[in-house]
């Protein structure tokens, strides 16, 4: 048996440029893991918003009827559901950022192992926000399976929620990625659910038409990253959505998602390199 | 140009495109080949910048040199906070230097880092191993970090479980694991890219007894396979038991270098008496000592005195002569313990 230096070895076949080879060997390690674990986030990921769209859907569904002025004659299932697509694939990005990154940055975290490797934190970082992109598509697949199972979908163009919700989710998964590298204090996380991820899932035209508020109110919702999601995926999913507005629409949280890998960038070499 | 030659750069290049791996691997060895040491460090500096407004940078290695050589276990000695720890990350490359520069297998620390990661193994103090996951799956899934095929990896973690007389725990949680099986384990961990250099913290920190005459013999077997041992500790018996060549750290600088045998012969006496007191008793036994001229250099601690001295019967018969009546009294060898205070003027571990 040899423990000992091999320089033949495959571990120590690394060009010195290797791009996304760290990052897909990331990934593999967060898929590994997730292999392992897959259960425990079944419930929070999946269930609880199905949970959400039959109750909301069709139990409150039942009492706004079909004619409330401001749906414009459609069901208020087939309204509500794909704000519920957008807002579950906001919560997911948040989840899977905020306590893995936090839980993976602290002392004895995963990510103390993985910077010693050939990998670096960028490698470490855009391996963990594909894993995570992953997740919110996967929760996002099924949402959208049920929502045809129900019949809430006007257009076939629904299809296309599936990455627009996954866009969304990224949206906020790179910010908050970046944010839970500094912070990493589970306390912190709290906050931001209660602060952050409740206002939005709230105001951002997931139950209701943001039109209706007081002009504010409205105004703050139309520069709220969710309302952007929320209009993406009801569009698509109602059959109404415009190319210039979609665009708009991508662009916009797209543009959020490339911010937030610029800081998490910076945030996690801080980190990881002290 | 000579047109055979030509032909043989275009076909080199080629042949370059088409497999990066070894002519990667081909320069690599190239630039060893001229190089004898495996580490060598040059004026190393690391200062920390500020936490708040209010506190200072604080400079935690000062300028320091050293060299590794093929399959010596080379120690840091020093109590906490001597450097050694920011050292042990410089060498990791995770740790960008402040100043001066490490050259590691021949290769440049601040730009080659992830070519030098890639043949490093590194122990950190914490564990840092994953609880979720079986003993094996945590080995298995390291692998995947060095782009292992399933079946290397495989093999590889079934010869390091028995290395790491873990094989019978393979299939349980990790958090079922001692702190000692822990260890073994995150050595095992680092091991499976078969390193050429293995860097370990404070290996046996934290362990009982038992579990560090364990690791001492595994780590023991690794430096006869040939694997070149970096280590870090604070306990003497520790680096006299391990290490070939060691450095001691002191407020991040080094004070002294040699073997251990060399260490104690160079800075201590042969023998060392200690009188122990009651906390409380008053400085006038080390006055007595001094006037009396009885022992080289006398080091005065917290209840007790120790003495360097080439007899340490002799010298205690002298004390009882001067009436110094101590609770105990201990003669023994010298150990790096007391080379540490005679070239600090304190105890390794306060």
């Amino acid at each position: 048996m040899t423990l000992a230096i091999d320089n033949g070895d495959p571990a120590n076949a690394l060009p010195r440029r290797i791009g996304w080879v760290g990052a897909r060997r990331a990934l593999s390690y967060h898929l590994f893991r997730y292999r392992r674990t897959w259960r425990g986030t079944v419930v929070i990921s999946i269930v609880n918003p199905l949970l959400f769209l039959l109750a909301i859907g069709l139990g409150l569904g039942r009492v706004v009827g079909n004619h409330a002025p401001t749906l414009h004659g459609t069901s208020y299932l087939a309204f509500f559901a794909p704000g519920m697509l957008a807002a579950a694939a906001m919560q997911n990005g948040i989840i899977e950022s905020a306590f893995p990154v936090s839980r993976a940055t602290a002392p004895g975290g995963s990510y103390a192992v993985a910077k010693t490797t050939p990998l670096d934190p960028t490698d470490i970082m855009i391996g963990h926000l594909l894993f995570m992109a992953l997740r919110i598509a996967m929760s996002a697949t099924a949402f959208v399976a049920i929502m045809v199972a129900l019949g809430a979908t006007r257009s076939l163009s629904v299809l296309l929620t599936i990455p627009a919700a996954t866009l969304t989710g990224l949206a906020f998964a790179a910010p908050t990625a970046a944010w839970a590298a500094r912070a990493a204090n589970p306390e912190a996380v709290g906050k931001l659910f209660k602060w952050v991820v409740m206002p939005l899932y709230l105001f951002s035209g997931t139950f209701f038409p943001v039109r209706q508020l007081p002009p504010v109110l409205r105004d703050l919702a139309y520069a709220t990253p969710l309302w952007h999601g929320v209009q993406l995926c009801r569009s698509l999913s109602m059959g109404t959505a415009t190319l210039g507005a979609a665009l708009g629409h991508a662009a916009y949280l797209a543009g959020l998602f490339v911010v937030g890998i610029v800081l998490a960038r910076h945030a996690y070499r801080r980190r990881l390199y002290v | 140009m000579d047109d055979g030659l030509f032909c043989s750069c275009v076909i080199l290049r080629l042949y370059c495109l088409i497999s990066r791996d070894i002519c990667n691997r081909a320069v690599l060895v190239a630039n060893l080949a001229p190089v004898t040491a495996l580490v060598e460090a040059r004026g190393l500096v690391k200062v920390y910048a500020p936490k708040d407004r209010k506190s200072e940078p604080f400079t935690a290695v000062d300028g320091i040199d050293f060299t590794l050589h093929r399959g010596e276990v080379f120690g840091f000695l020093g109590p906490n906070g001597a450097g050694k720890s920011s050292t042990m990350r410089m060498l990791s490359c995770v740790s960008p230097v402040t100043g001066g520069t490490i050259s590691i297998l021949g290769m440049d620390a601040a730009t080659d880092g992830r070519a030098i990661r890639s043949r490093l193994g590194v122990v950190a103090q914490d564990d840092a191993l994953d609880n979720e996951l079986t003993v094996r799956e945590n080995l298995l899934i390291y692998g995947l970090y060095f782009g292992l095929s399933k079946a290397v990896a495989s093999e590889r973690a079934s010869e390091l479980l028995q290395f790491a007389q873990l094989e019978e725990r393979a299939a349980d949680r990790v958090s079922a694991l001692s702190g000692g099986m822990r260890r073994r384990l995150s050595i095992a961990r680092s091991l499976l890219n078969r390193p050429d250099v293995l860097l370990l913290d404070e290996p046996t920190t934290g362990l009982d007894p038992q579990a560090r005459h364990i690791l001492w013999d595994k780590l023991y077997q690794l430096k006869q396979q040939g694997v070149t041992l970096v280590l870090t500790t604070h306990y003497m018996d520790e680096a006299e038991q391990l290490c070939d060549r060691l450095v001691v750290m002191h407020k991040g600088k080094i004070v002294a270098e040699g073997s251990p045998r060399q260490l104690i012969e160079a800075y201590a006496s042969r023998e060392v008496l200690e009188l122990r007191f009651a906390v409380t008793a008053e400085a006038a036994p080390a006055d007595k000592i001094r006037e009396a001229d009885l022992c080289h250099r006398l080091e005065v601690l917290p209840g007790r005195l120790v003495c360097s001295t080439d007899d340490g019967e002799r010298t205690l018969a002298g004390a009882h002569r001067l009436g110094i009546r101590p609770d105990s009294a201990i003669v023994r060898r010298s150990s790096l313990e007391d080379v540490f205070l005679s070239l600090t003027g304190r105890s390794l571990v306060d």
